[in-house]
C-alpha cells in the first residue's frame, strides 16, 4: 500500500516521541566520545518539528512535510547534526517532490537522495563511524527489498534493521569524522550517537508504515 | 540526598522558581557522585542571561540581538568596510563576543553551550554587518561550526552578500588530519580575529583580509593541557574525567582528548611538552620573531600563566627565537576548565603593525 501524507506526519511525530524518550541515552553515547549533547540537540529540533506538524493543510504532500522538517531541523538543532539531518530530509523531499503517495521505488529514491545529501555535506564514508554507517546499509537493504518485490512497509523495515545493525557496527571501529575522531583508538567500543539516532528515525518510518 | 536528580529536575523542584520568584544565586547540580556549584539561575537560560549582561555592560561598544542571537558592533553596518563575523558554541568567553568592537569583529554569533550556532543567526548577523564590501566568516575547525557557517554562507550569497570563509586549525595536538576531522581551531583564533580586524579597519578589501587571515592561520601553532575538567551546565557529568594526579596533554577547548594522559609534572616540564610539537611543526627557526600567547582555559590563575610564559620565553630564547609581542590571559576558555594553551605566531613587519593597531573591545583594548 503506497504511503501518503498521513504516513509522513505519523513518521515524524513518532520520531519526535522516540527522540524524547531516548534523549538521555543519546547524550550518554555522545558524552563517551563527543560533547554529550546529541540527545539534547535532537530533542530540541524534533520538538520544534512537532509544533510545525500541527499546521499542515489537507492538500499537503509528503515532500512538503519533509521539507518543512528539514528547515526546522537546520534552524534549531545546531552542531553537525542539524545541517546533516536537515540535508537528509531536504534532499529526500526533493526526490519525491509533489508525489501524493509513495510506492517502494519512491521510498528507495527518497532514502538514496537523503543519504547522498549527507555524504555530500559531511564527506564521510561507511566505516568512518558516523550516521552514514546507518544510512548506507539502510539504502542498500531498501533497494534489495524493492528488487525482491516486497511491500512499502517491508522495504522500510529492511532499511531500519540494516541501520540498526550499522549503528551497532560503529562500536568496534575508530571514528574518522566529527569530534569522536580526535579520540583515535579510544573511540573503539563506543557506538556513534549519530548512527544510533539515524537508526531510530528509520525504525519509526517503518513503524508508521506498519501502523 | 537533598540535591538529588538532574539539574533540570532539581530546578523544577525549586519552590522559588515555581512561585516565579527570583532564584538564589547559586545552583547546585548533581554531577556523578559530587555536587557541582555554579553561579547560575537556570541551566537553560545561561547563554541568554549572559548576553543580556553583555548588552548592559558594553553599550559603548556593541548591541545585542537576543532572537536571533548575535552581537554586533555598535556602529554596524559600516558602508564600504569589510565586515568580520565569527561565532561558535558558548562557554569559551570572552571568545567571540568579547572581541566585537573597533579594530576586531563586526559581529559574534554565540551558539548554545559548546554547540555551534545554527545558520539563521549566522545569516542574520552577516546581513546586519554587511556594508557592501563583503563579509569574512572566521570559523574554528569543528564539524558543526564548519557545516553551519557553510550553510549560512550559501544563504547569504543567495541574498547577494559576498562571503569569504577562513577556517582556523592551529591545534597541533591532532596529529593525522587524514583520519580525523582535521586540526581543531583553538586559541590562535583570537590572533586571527585581531589581525584581520585591523586590516578591515584600515580599509583592506575582502580578498586581502581573507588572504591575511589565512596567512596568520598558517603561521601559528597551538597546543593545550588540562589538569581539571569542566562541566556543561545542562550536562549531568563533567565533559571528561581525570584522576587526581593526571593531566591531559593536547586537550581541545571542549575537553576533547588530545595526545596523551600523563601524571602531573612541574609546569616547566609541561610547557616543554607543549612547545616541542609546536616548534617542530611549522617549523619555527632561529632568527624568527614571534608573538607568544599563553592562554588560560577559564579556571587557571593568571599567576600560573605567567610562570608558564616565563618558561616558554626561556625555551624560545635558547633556540634563538625572539618574542617581540605577547599576550597572557584567559581569552579562549572552556568554562571552568583548569589548564592552559600556548600559541606561537611567526611575525613579520605587517603582522606586527596590524597587531599593534588600535583595538577597542570588551576583552582587548589598546592604542586609542
Amino acid at each position: 500500500m503506497a504511503l501518503g501524507t498521513d504516513w509522513a506526519l505519523d513518521w515524524l511525530s513518532r520520531t519526535a516521541a522516540t527522540i524524547a524518550v531516548q534523549r538521555s541515552h543519546l547524550n550518554t553515547l555522545d558524552r563517551e566520545i563527543g560533547d554529550g549533547d546529541h540527545g539534547e540537540n535532537l530533542d530540541r529540533g524534533f520538538t520544534a518539528v512537532l509544533t510545525e506538524l500541527a499546521s499542515f493543510d489537507d492538500d499537503a504532500v509528503p515532500s512538503d512535510v519533509l521539507k518543512r522538517t528539514a528547515m526546522k531541523l537546520i534552524s534549531t538543532v545546531g552542531g553537525a547534526s542539524g545541517p546533516l539531518l536537515g540535508t537528509a530530509y531536504l534532499k529526500g523531499a526533493a526526490a519525491i517532490v509533489d508525489l501524493p503517495e509513495l510506492d517502494g521505488a519512491a521510498l528507495v529514491a527518497m532514502l538514496t537522495a537523503a543519504r547522498d545529501g549527507v555524504v555530500l555535506r559531511g564527506k564521510a564514508m561507511v566505516g568512518d563511524a558516523t550516521m552514514i554507517d546507518a544510512w548506507t546499509p539502510a539504502v542498500d537493504a531498501a533497494a534489495r527489498a524493492l528488487a525482491e518485490g516486497q511491500s512499502e512497509a517491508e522495504i522500510l523495515d529492511a532499511a531500519a534493521t540494516a541501520a540498526e545493525e550499522g549503528a551497532l557496527a560503529t562500536e568496534p571501529i575508530v571514528a574518522r569524522k566529527g569530534r569522536a575522531s580526535y579520540l583515535g583508538e579510544r573511540a573503539i567500543g563506543h557506538r556513534d550517537p549519530g548512527a544510533q539516532s539515524s537508526a531510530l528515525l528509520l525504525r519509526e518510518a517503518a513503524n508508521a508504515a506498519i501502523a | 540526598m537533598a540535591f538529588g536528580g538532574t539539574a533540570t529536575e532539581l530546578f523544577r523542584r525549586s519552590p522559588a522558581i515555581s512561585a516565579g520568584r527570583p532564584a538564589v544565586g547559586i545552583l547546585i547540580i548533581q554531577v556523578k557522585d559530587m555536587l557541582m556549584k555554579k553561579l547560575i539561575n537556570d541551566p537553560r537560560s545561561v547563554v541568554d542571561e549572559a548576553l543580556a549582561g553583555v548588552a548592559l555592560a558594553h553599550p559603548d561598544l556593541l548591541r545585542v540581538s537576543l532572537d536571533p542571537m548575535f552581537i554586533v558592533r555598535k556602529e554596524a553596518p559600516r558602508a564600504g568596510k569589510v565586515a568580520i563575523v565569527s561565532g561558535g558554541g558558548s562557554g569559551h568567553e570572552p571568545l567571540h563576543g568579547g572581541f566585537v568592537g573597533v579594530g576586531m569583529l563586526d559581529a559574534a554569533v554565540p551558539g548554545p553551550m559548546f554547540t555551534s550556532p545554527t545558520p539563521d543567526p549566522i545569516l542574520a548577523a552577516t546581513q546586519a554587518v554587511d556594508g557592501g564590501a563583503g563579509v569574512l566568516h572566521i570559523v574554528k575547525n569543528y564539524t558543526g561550526d564548519v557545516l553551519n557557517f557553510e550553510t549560512a554562507a550559501d544563504l547569504a550569497e543567495a541574498e547577494g552578500i559576498t562571503v569569504r570563509t577562513v577556517v582556523i586549525n592551529d591545534d597541533v595536538a591532532v596529529k593525522d588530519s587524514l583520519y580525523t576531522a582535521g586540526r581543531r581551531g583553538v586559541a590562535g583564533t583570537v590572533l586571527v580575529e585581531k589581525i584581520a580586524g585591523a586590516a578591515a579597519e584600515r580599509g583592506d578589501d575582502l580578498d586581502s583580509v581573507a588572504t591575511l587571515a589565512e596567512t596568520v592561520n598558517s603561521q601559528m601553532r597551538s597546543m593545550g593541557v588540562a589538569i581539571a575538567p569542566c562541566t556543561v551546565p545542562h550536562a549531568e557529568e563533567p565533559s571528561f574525567t581525570l584522576a587526581d594526579d593526571e593531566i591531559e596533554i593536547g586537550i581541545g577547548i571542549h575537553g576533547e582528548p588530545g595526545r596523551e594522559r600523563i601524571k602531573i609534572e612541574p609546569v616547566d616540564r609541561i610547557v616543554d611538552r607543549l612547545l616541542e610539537p609546536i616548534l617542530s611543526d611549522l617549523p619555527f627557526a632561529s632568527g624568527d620573531s614571534v608573538l607568544l600567547f599563553v592562554n588560560g582555559m577559564g579556571g587557571t590563575p593568571l599567576v600560573e600563566l605567567y610562570i608558564a610564559f616565563r618558561r616558554a620565553a626561556e625555551v624560545l630564547s635558547e633556540q634563538g627565537i625572539t618574542v617581540t609581542r605577547s599576550l597572557v590571559g584567559s581569552y579562549v576558555t572552556s568554562l571552568e576548565m583548569q589548564g592552559l594553551s600556548i600559541t606561537i605566531l611567526k611575525l613579520d613587519d605587517q603582522l606586527m603593525e596590524l597587531w599593534d593597531a588600535p583595538v577597542q573591545t570588551a576583552a582587548l583594548r589598546w592604542g586609542r
